[in-house]
């Protein structure tokens, strides 16, 4: 037993070995090493379609001048076109072609420095038609991809800031005080229903943050339970307990968990919104206004270079003033007029609440009538203010304003040459009219809307009301010179390294080498086409990415024939082959697994540009175990498969 | 089995000494005790770097300002700090970037008291001294806190790979293999990171990912190497623990330096074309290739000697578990 096992290692070996290599039945050598030939035309399918969609990448885009409607809707008018490219061709810029793409004017033109200085030309002929602060005037890089390959999906890499230029932020909201400030709102809502329903308790209130409280002390624990009663109904928001502080009987009331962190979407919704409206002002084709974790948002700006400008527009507020519409017999010099929806209203020039007492705006379905409506949140003193003015107003209307600081762009002389100049000027305007139904406390509703208008409505009333502040924690900014010098480095370090592993491979592996090659070429594509079709964003670290996938994808080919060369030495060419491929295929599903579990981990962890070679590293392994798997098995199929050879040229 | 194969296994075992590819019969082990040392020694250095002297934190981490600018002719950083110095920067670090044209300017975190614009203000001062052919190349803030929780969630990704790596060699070699893994994989980031604070190299944001495509790298070796000597117990049998891993290494080398090469020769591409951006990152790459190369050999394959690995670990216990002692010839 000892001496049979000793010699015959098969057949005391574990089945995780005969799976290995001697599974295979032996047959002769014609019909090892064939793929039926559905693997081919698969392999064949998946080459065809990487090509396809790594394809839009051939297509350099071009530079151009964007230009769209400020205002509700982003058409441009044909005269407006027709005025922008007079004013190109007025300069000598002829623009290559001039169109209308997604009701956007596009201009196009030869070069970078053709492009920035049809946008000077462009905006100073606006601003003298006065039509300047209608449209937006962006650089953009305009698609060339034939339009057939952009109806099937296909589309170029985005490049990341550190390839296009630009200006990056990461803004951090304030969290604590948005969440203080809703407290607060609460602890008045408490004390306005402590006053109404005449019930007894110790001052002061305790409002803390850590752990997100309300502590009420009272009398006796008779106070206590009708204190809980009256507030168990009214303030949802909160989880209660009846407990002791001090020796007195006290009410802890702790703020859910779900609503803190609906609290906390609340704050960074409402500053995206606000942050997107501001961000359009700066005349850039693809801003990126993204939430970033839990109270971080990011902002890219490709292109925009003065980020000194960009803070300020970002720094903005807006706000919202709540007024009385004036009645006939108000004394005029106590009246503002304005126009809402094509008529002048007179507004009362005292102020109900502002913005900073808003705490929520949300626009819903009625559940009795499912009509669209918005439901808007005071705080305790807004609440007490819009009482005392609506109690005796019933069947008046009242209004909302909106006001925001805006830039409007003019051109000044100076020595000769034209400078733009932004200057800061105070938009207000209606946007909502409605008739006071009932006295309004600190909750109510606007009724009476279409669905769209409701939906508008809140967006506007959430980016007037008092925004959790937010500040700068990082920025930066990439000029367009060393983007462009990026870029360059970056291919030029992918075609040399390719270059040179290529030709490693073809030296020392000869004709399986060459299979090996095909492979490697096979796997840019692939890894290029699915780049391009997930959308995903091309940085430097991600051509680094690419470069690194393209030294050691050739790792699991290199496993295949070190291989092969080996099992030569006693089996024929063909069964070498098959075993080949059949044992390293474990090493390599092994390996390259694990380097997955790091791409991952590393793409949870990182931001921006280690994001960005998560990425490609991880897209890399994939296509790369396609390629050594299917694509360099196929090739030497299709050399070697079938046929009675004696030599392999490896 | 078929009886060829077995024919074909009894010529393998007789004729292992020559191999086709490199006629390769180095004896790997001989030199274990020595390798043990050297990779003591140099993981201990690395650690009392790493606790004495310390990484320098690059911006990323470290929160603070970064300004690289380009004037129109060679200027003198001197110049620039000593300029800048008057008009009230301290603590300025000002030095050459790539070409004499450059200029990198760092400033600290707590230099100036709202950092958010001081970059605004650096470029503003030059281009007012300078004139107004100082083009901004790219300016960095990075606050504080942001830095700080980086440098957090960097380490907790290593040892977040470090284990979840474990998990899987676990689940498809053995005990053993997952130790002598992860010793390869501590060693190598170890090393990795004591040759950033030998070599002043700063760590920032993408260097840390090449840390991270290290332990990828290394790994990959590792795994490699460890199938061949799982592979290799499982077939041979009268050869000693030590015997079998030698020969596991012998037939894996061809492949191990192949691919360290290819690897090796894209990184220096990246190294000379890629561009300062990436400069550190292709340092940081090539350094844990090499030593990533060398701990897959000598490292993995030691700890298995040290853990005492024989051919039972590798056996499907169940089954053979009754016939284990019959082995032995």
């Amino acid at each position: 037993m000892a001496r049979s096992r000793g010699s015959s290692p098969g057949a005391g070996a574990p089945p995780g070995l005969v799976t290995l290599g001697g599974a295979r039945p032996r047959t002769n050598a014609s019909n090892l090493n064939v793929f039926p030939l559905w693997r081919y035309i698969v392999v064949l399918v998946v080459v065809l379609l990487g090509c396809l969609y790594a394809a839009p990448n051939l297509y350099p885009p071009d530079y151009a001048v964007q230009i769209s409607g400020r205002g509700e809707s982003p058409a441009v008018p044909e005269h407006v076109v027709e005025l922008a490219e007079r004013a190109a061709v007025s300069a000598g810029l002829e623009p290559t072609r001039v169109g209308i793409e997604n009701r956007q004017a596009v201009l196009r033109f030869r070069d970078n420095e053709t492009q920035i200085r049809a946008q000077e030309i462009i905006r100073q002929h606006f601003v003298a038609e006065g039509i300047g602060d209608d449209y937006i005037i962006a650089l953009n890089l305009a698609s060339t991809t034939p339009a057939w390959l952009e109806g099937i999906g296909g589309a170029r890499m985005n490049y990341g800031l550190d390839l296009s230029g630009g200006v990056h932020f990461l803004l951090e909201v304030d969290m604590e005080t948005a969440v203080r400030d809703r407290l607060n709102g609460f602890e008045e809502e408490v004390r306005t229903v402590f006053r109404n329903e005449r019930l007894r308790y110790l001052r002061p209130i305790d409002t803390r943050l850590e752990p997100p409280e309300i502590r009420i002390r009272f009398r006796d624990e008779a106070d206590r339970d009708s204190g809980r009663l009256a507030l168990a109904d009214r303030v949802r928001e909160f989880d209660l307990t009846s407990d002791s502080i001090d020796g007195d009987p006290a009410l802890i009331m702790r703020l859910r968990a779900d609503v803190v962190s609906e609290i906390e979407d609340y704050a960074i919704s409402q500053n995206l919104i606000s942050l997107r409206n501001r961000v359009n002002e700066l005349g850039v084709s693809e801003p990126l206004v993204q939430r970033m974790g839990r109270s971080r948002i990011v902002i890219d700006l490709p292109g925009i270079q003065d980020s000194s400008r960009a803070k300020d527009i970002i720094g903005r507020v807006a706000n919202l003033e709540f007024r009385l519409v004036a009645s006939a017999d108000h004394p005029r010099s106590e009246v503002e007029t304005f126009p809402y929806q094509g008529r002048d209203v007179d507004l009362q020039r005292s102020v109900i609440a502002t913005g900073d007492r808003v705490g929520n705006a949300t626009s819903s379905m009625d559940p009795e009538t499912s009509m669209p409506q918005v439901n808007i949140t005071l705080d305790g003193r807004g609440g007490e203010s819009m009482h005392a003015a609506t109690r005796h107003n019933i069947g008046r209307q009242m209004a909302i304003l909106f006001r925001e600081t805006l830039t409007r762009s003019s051109y000044e002389e100076v020595d000769g040459e034209m400078v733009l100049r932004q200057i800061p000027y105070e938009e207000q305007r209606l946007i909502s009219v409605a008739t006071i139904q009932a006295a309004l406390g600190n909750r109510f509703r606007i009724t009476g809307l279409s669905h769209n208008e409701a939906r508008d409505l809140a967006l506007l009333l959430r980016a007037g009301a008092l925004a959790a502040p937010m500040y700068i924690v990082e920025e930066r900014t990439v000029g367009a010179s060393l983007g462009e010098q990026n870029i360059r480095a970056g291919f030029t370090s992918v075609a040399i390294g390719f270059a040179l592993v290529m030709t490693f491979m073809m030296v020392y592996y000869k004709l399986f080498g060459l299979a090996a090659n095909i492979a490697l070429a096979v796997n840019l594509v692939l890894l290029i086409a699915v780049m391009s079709l997930l959308g995903a964003t091309l940085t430097l670290p991600g051509i680094a990415g690419i470069v690194l996938t393209v030294g050691m994808a050739v790792d699991a080919n290199v496993l295949i024939f070190s291989r092969i060369r080996e099992e030569l030495q006693y089996r024929s060419p063909q069964a070498a082959i098959s075993a080949g491929f059949d044992r390293a295929f474990v090493a390599i599903l092994d390996a390259n697994i694990t380097t997955l579990i790091v791409a991952v981990i590393l793409y949870a962890i990182g931001s921006g540009p280690v994001r960005g070679f998560a990425v490609t590293l991880s897209i890399g392994i994939c296509t790369s175990l396609f390629a050594a798997l299917m694509v360099t098995r196929a090739l030497v199929n299709l050399m070697y498969g079938g046929r009675n050879i004696r030599q392999l040229a490896i | 089995m078929s009886e060829s194969d077995l024919d074909v296994d009894r010529r393998n075992v007789e004729k292992r000494q020559t191999f086709w590819e490199f006629e390769l019969a180095i004896d790997f082990m001989r030199w274990r005790k020595v390798a043990a040392w050297t990779s003591g020694v140099a993981v201990v250095a690395s650690i009392l770097l790493l606790v004495f002297k310390g990484l320098s934190f690059g911006l990323d981490f470290t929160g603070g300002t970064l300004v690289e600018v380009q004037f129109p002719d060679a200027v003198d950083p001197q110049d620039i700090r000593v300029e800048l110095q008057d008009l009230g920067y301290e603590n300025l670090v000002v030095q050459n970037f790539g070409t004499p044209r450059d200029i990198l300017i760092r400033v600290p975190p707590d230099v100036v008291g709202d950092t958010a614009t001081v970059g605004d203000d650096l470029l503003q001062q030059l281009r007012s001294v300078y004139g107004g052919d100082v083009t901004l190349r790219r300016s960095e803030f990075v606050g504080p806190t942001v830095g700080e929780e980086l440098r957090e969630q960097g380490g907790l990704a290593m040892l977040a790979a470090l284990v979840l790596v474990m998990i899987y060699i676990l689940f498809r070699f053995s005990g053993k293999f997952a130790i002598g893994a992860v010793v390869a994989l501590a060693h190598d980031v170890i090393i990795v990171m004591g040759a950033f604070v030998l070599f002043q190299w700063s760590f920032d944001l993408p260097s840390l990912a090449a840390v991270l495509a290290v332990i990828g790298y290394s790994l990959n070796d590792t795994i490699v190497i460890s199938d061949r000597i799982r592979e290799e117990f499982r077939r041979l049998r009268r050869e000693t623990p030590l015997e079998v891993l030698n020969i596991a290494l012998n037939k894996t080398f061809g492949r191990t330096l192949v691919t360290s090469l290819t690897t090796i020769l894209v990184l220096a591409v990246l190294f000379i074309f890629g561009g300062q951006t990436v400069e550190g990152f292709s340092e940081a790459l090539i350094v844990g290739v090499l030593v990533g190369t060398y701990s897959s050999i000598y490292v993995a394959a030691n700890t298995l000697v040290a853990l005492g690995i024989s051919r039972e670990d590798l056996l499907v216990p169940v089954k053979e578990g009754a016939d284990q002692e019959g082995i032995e010839p």
